[in-house]
Parts: structure tokens; sequence; C-alpha cells
């Protein structure tokens, strides 16, 4: 699986721009589908077992946070915003990646006031001195450019928000063997600009039960959040966050899933930050949801960190799931 | 397929007129009833089908020479923002509330219509030789804003007014050499871009015009109408800030928005929608082999109503086609004729060569 999540997290993603990481999707899990199809905003839908019991959408979004480039200077140098929550802290001395191979790194005018640290302040140097010589348009996106490392049990990448989602979907996808469910893999577009792409996936899948499969924040660093989940404990059981409260009854089907197979797995109250699953719950009449998240330090900075039994569990309790019923 | 015979650059006596009686007609959010039926008035006898939704949405369709290989959605909205009579004081003045941005320190001293019979007001101002100390540089409450219509008592304003009037500003349409001026230009450019086409309907496709209701105050009729009409894909044709000003430091401007005379300003990405990939090449392939000036809009925040169509049903894949103007949401805007221009060529030349293998399966 490792050699999986690799190539997916550094492949290249910003919102809008997915189109590198569904292909490589699409190779992977094309021979496992029974129907495959590309919705009119660039999300993949993999189905299987079509017709089957109950229709289970599971959704990972395919993109990864970025930067469009808003300005080119006279000296070459690019401003840009962000696609999706950038945190500017940590933006300076990063590198960016732009799909024809140009590198830009972040820079910041120098200001004695840190107060006034805001995105317009940041600046993109190609290592160019004009215009002219400048490698990227006004408009053009890119994302973080950063290797995947692995330090013992956690890995770390630019984008395990949300690959390593999309890296469960797969692995969840070539294990599952059996189910009496209509399962429908969703390889969504643009959550982070607003979880636009799970919307209209939502709506053309109609499904009858949600789940997304993301990341959420850990508190267990120093002066954390202040949030009982930790790396290492299990896949964490989403129970609300700030746009969603899960369907309490998926709730108690995933925790009693996981328990009858002693799955590790912890509960989930986030504060901050949503995910697919809450778009999908207000899609048509209305779609039962809930969330399985991968606990991960440092989301939307380039060295996001996981624990990779935390995602092996996380497929044991999905597969666990689709393999028997579900009664709500 | 055949080469599309453009539009005219040139500015017609007609097209004046158009936009003379389409922004000075009154229409904030809400209240669109007088835009709809100039529009209406416009392209009579003209279109295949035409409606009007329960939101006030016109719909208009028809097709263009040839087989229609797509439907395809161009939405350009009818209201304006303004403002809305809340109550009248015992005095006769009235209270407002803002419908739509407006930025309320510019409001006091401004010419205004109340109402459909346009009464004639001015919002008060403190006389600025009467203004004490730091009076002046306090920033203004909508609260405290007033629309004076000389009426000198409750009762006589009552005969003119009602509560939920809508006010607008009371500019009239100039033309100054190469430039309009005008109140509400965001967005009967795109209204009036949009009467072209019903008139002259592209090759090729299904053309559905949605003459929108409500974009200022949150992109609501357009949601209705790309519910209703299920395109293939679709345009949002609206009208965008131009602050290519110079810094009052001399400092380099690295936050335009967009440019005047600088052509058709195309979307990348906004507040509420990225651009489908696709759709913002073709109109760039188009506007170089027609030799047509364009320019990208700057990626940031704000929104047209493709932020609403686009995540309609299955989603939508859509792009936001604008003209340039400068100070938009105030009395009067201004805006180049030959950006206009410009954006009606190239939005009739992109929507003559769409490929047909768009076509959504359904």
């Amino acid at each position: 699986m490792k050699d999986l999540i690799r190539k997916l997290v550094e492949a290249y993603g910003p919102p809008g721009q997915e189109d590198e990481v569904r292909a490589l999707v699409r190779a992977e899990i094309e021979s496992l589908a029974d129907r495959l199809e590309v919705s009119p905003l660039g999300g993949l839908h993999a189905v299987i077992n079509a017709g089957g019991g109950t229709k289970v959408m599971l959704a990972a979004h395919l993109d990864e946070i970025g930067v469009i480039v808003s300005h080119i200077d006279e000296r070459g140098f690019a401003r840009f915003q962000g696609l999706g929550g950038l945190n500017v802290r940590t933006l300076v001395g990063h590198r960016v990646r732009f799909p024809g191979g140009a590198v830009g790194i972040i820079g910041i005018e120098e200001d004695p006031d840190r107060s006034r640290l805001r995105l317009n302040r940041l600046y993109l140097d190609f290592g160019v001195s004009s215009a002219a010589d400048c490698p990227v348009r006004v408009g053009e996106s890119g994302a973080f450019d950063r290797p995947f490392t692995q330090l013992g049990h956690r890995l770390v990448a630019k984008s395990m928000d949300d690959r390593i989602g999309v890296a469960v979907l797969i692995e969840t996808m070539r294990q599952l063997k059996k189910t009496p469910h209509e399962v429908q893999f969703a390889f969504t577009v643009q959550e982070e600009v607003g979880l636009r792409g799970a919307a209209t996936s939502a709506y053309g899948l109609d499904p009858d039960v949600g789940i997304a499969v993301d990341v959420t924040r850990a508190g267990d660093t120093p002066h954390a959040l202040k949030l009982a989940v930790d790396l290492g404990k299990g896949p964490a059981i989403k129970v609300r966050d700030a746009r969603m409260i899960s369907d309490p009854r998926i709730v108690d089907l995933m925790v009693r899933r996981a328990e009858e197979a002693k799955i590790p797995y912890q509960l989930e109250v986030l504060e901050g930050g949503t995910t697919d699953a809450a778009a999908i719950q207000l899609t048509r009449a209305g779609v039962p949801a809930g969330c399985l998240s991968i606990p991960c330090r440092y989301i939307h900075t380039p060295s996001e960190m996981v624990d990779l039994r935390d995602v092996e569990q996380a497929v044991k309790l999905l597969r666990r799931i689709l393999e028997r019923p579900i009664v709500l | 397929m055949a080469e599309a015979r453009l539009p005219t650059a040139r500015v017609r006596a007609a097209h004046l007129e158009r936009l003379r009686s389409l922004t000075e007609a009154q229409g904030v959010s809400g209240d669109e009833g007088a835009v709809r039926k100039l529009v209406q008035a416009a392209i009579e006898g003209q279109a295949d089908t035409v409606r009007t939704d329960s939101m006030g949405n016109l719909l208009v369709t028809r097709k263009g020479a040839g087989r229609a290989r797509l439907r395809v959605l161009c939405a350009a909205h009818m209201d304006e923002v303004g403002l809305m009579v809340t109550a009248i004081d015992n005095e006769g003045y009235l209270r407002v509330e803002a419908v739509g941005g407006l930025d309320v320190d510019t409001l006091p001293g401004k010419l205004i219509w109340v109402g459909a019979d346009r009464v004639a007001g001015v919002i008060g101002a403190k006389p600025v030789h009467l203004t004490k100390d730091d009076e002046d540089r306090r920033t203004i409450s909508i609260d405290s804003i007033r629309i004076d219509i000389g009426a000198g008592s409750k009762d006589a304003a009552q005969s003119r007014v009602r509560v939920g009037d809508r006010a607008t500003f009371a500019t009239h349409f100039e033309r100054l050499g190469r430039t309009i001026r005008a109140k509400a230009l965001d967005d009967r450019l795109g209204v009036a871009t949009l009467i072209e086409l019903v008139l002259n309907p592209p090759a090729g496709i299904e053309l559905l015009a949605a003459f929108t209701v409500q974009e200022e105050v949150g992109l609501r009729g357009a949601r209705v109408a790309a519910y209703s009409l299920d395109p293939d894909l679709a345009l949002a044709l609206d009208c965008t800030p131009a602050r290519d000003l110079p810094s009052w430091d001399g400092s380099e401007n690295t936050s335009y928005n967009a440019r005047l005379n600088a052509g058709p300003a195309l979307y990348v990405s906004d507040g509420s929608t990225l651009s489908d990939p696709r759709l913002v090449r073709h109109f760039e392939e188009t506007a170089d082999e027609h030799r047509i000036r364009y320019q990208i809009r700057q990626p940031g925040g704000g929104g047209t109503d493709a932020g609403a169509i686009h995540l309609t049903r299955e989603g939508i894949p859509s792009l936001s086609i604008s003209v340039p103007a400068r100070y938009l949401h105030s009395p009067a805007s201004i805006a180049s004729l030959a950006d206009w221009r410009a954006t009606v060529r190239l939005v009739y030349a992109g929507l003559s060569r769409l490929p047909g293998r768009w076509k959504r399966s359904r």
C-alpha cells in the first residue's frame, strides 16, 4: 500500500486540476469496477455490484490545496491567491510546482510588523528577472513540491489530505471480495474550495448512505488543539464537525463493526473543518452520512503526517462495513 | 463547419439606445420586472420559446443554424444593487436597507429614484462647513441613511412611497466618446450581450438564454434556472470591476481585478467557481484565432451566476466572461464600448465552434 500512497501523494492536483490524479486512480481500479464514469466536473465514479441492496457512496477527494497566480510584476515575481485554506505562517520558503515543470519559491516582503502577515505580502520567485521570462501566467495553478517520506510507522507528504483517503478507497476496492451492496467509490473534485464536487457526485449517484474518507486533525502534539484524536490509535469515526452532525445510525454502525472485529477506533468531535460528507448529507432529499477519518498532523502544510497503521485499520473497517448488511 | 460571421465591432445607434433604456430601467434585486419587459420587447417574435419562471427569471430558447449538438446556458442577471425602503419617519424621511453590496460611506449626497414612479429624492448629507472635528472621518452606518423626497410629513411621503419600494441611483446614461457612463452596467451589459445572442444565435447549439434575477443577493435566480434548463454547459455573462488605477504612493498595483480596454475578462477562479479549464482554453483559442484582445480576470474572491449554475444537479461545466467596468455598485460606472463589443464577438465566436463531444451523457 505504501507504493500506492507514494505515487498518489506526489502527484499534482490542486482544486479544478485533478486530471493527473484521476488518471492515476483510474489505472489502479479500471479492472475492478463494473461501471466507471467521469462526472461533468471531473469526479471519477467506480461502481461495483450495481443494483445491489443498499447504495453506499464512499467519497475521497482527489484535490489538494494549491495556489493560483494572480499577477506577474515587471521583475518576474508572481503574486498568488490560495486554492483552499492556506496557512500563511507556514508558506514562506516552500516550493510550488506548476504543471509545465516550473518551480517557484515562496518569499515574503520585508515588514518589521509581523501582525501584518497576509497572503498578499507573499510572492513566488521563479529565479527570473523579468516578466517576459516568468515561466507561468496569470490563472495558472500550482501545488506544493515535496517528496514523500517515511518516519517509522508515520508517513509524511504534502497531500495526505486527501490522497490517503483515495488510497484507502482503492485498497478497500481491491480487498473487497463480496458485498451485498452497490458500492459507489467516488473520487471527488474541488473539496478544498467548498465540497463542490461531492455535492454534484452525490446528486448523480443518488446513494442511500454516504461515507466520506478524509483526514482529521490530531490532538497529540505539544500545546495541541483540544481534540481526543491521536495518531496510531485507529481511524476516527466522526461524530460531528463544523458543518455536519453525522447520522447517529452511521456512527453506531461503524462502532459496532469496529468492536465486532476488534478494530481500534476513536470518536472524533472536530470544531473546525469539514468533509465531503457534509455536502453528501444535504443532497436531493437528504442522505444519511458519516465520515471515517484518518488522524493527521500538520494539515494544510507541505508535511502532513499520518500513521500507516491507522490507514490499514481504516481499510479493514470499511471492508467489514461493506461485507455485512447495512440496516439503519 | 461554416465560418461564423461575427457580430459587428462597431457601435451602432441602436446599441446605444438599448444600453440607455436597459441601464436607466430600475431593477433592484427581487423587482426586475421593468428590465424583463425591455428584454421581452427586444426579443419579441425572435425566440423559439419564452417563459417567465416562478422566481421571475426570463428563460428564452433559440436554436442556431444547423444541428444543435449542445444545449448551452448563457446567463446574464437583470438585477442591480440598490436600496429598499424599510420605514417612513414622522418627518417624511425614508429609512432604507441596502440590497446587494453597496459602499454605504459613498451614499450621502446621491440623487435617488424611489419606486416604480421614480419619485425623486436625495440622500441627506450634513454640509461640510457644519461638520465638526473628526465627524467626517467616521464610517457611516446604513441605519443613519435617510432619503429626503421633500415630503415634509409622513402622510405626504406615504402618498408617494410605500415600505418595500426599491430605490436606485438617479443616473442618466451618457456616452463619453469611447466609453459609457451609467448605473447598473453590472449587469445590463451582460443582458445586452445576451439579447444579441438571442437575435443572432450561434450555429450548432441550442441557446438557453437565462435573464436571471437576484444575482446580487446570492445567485438565487440562476440556481433554479440552471435546474430547469439542465444544459450541457454554461456561460455567465457578467461585468467585473476594473480597478487598474495608479496607486497613490506610486507602487505597483498588483490587485486590479481587471483592466479597462483590455478586452473581455475570462475567469479562471473566483470565490464561487473554478471555471472548467477546457472552456477557458476554448475561449482563449477562439480569441487568438479571431484576434480579439482578452484578459484573464485576476483569480480572487467575488462570484457570478456560474457559482450557482456549476453545482446544479450532477454538475455543469461553466465559465464566466465579463466586461470590465470601473466603479461598479456605485451611482455611475464607466465601461469601454470596445470591451463590450469584443465581448459580444468573443462569446458569439466561441459558442459557434463548440465541440459536440462536450455533450453530457444522461
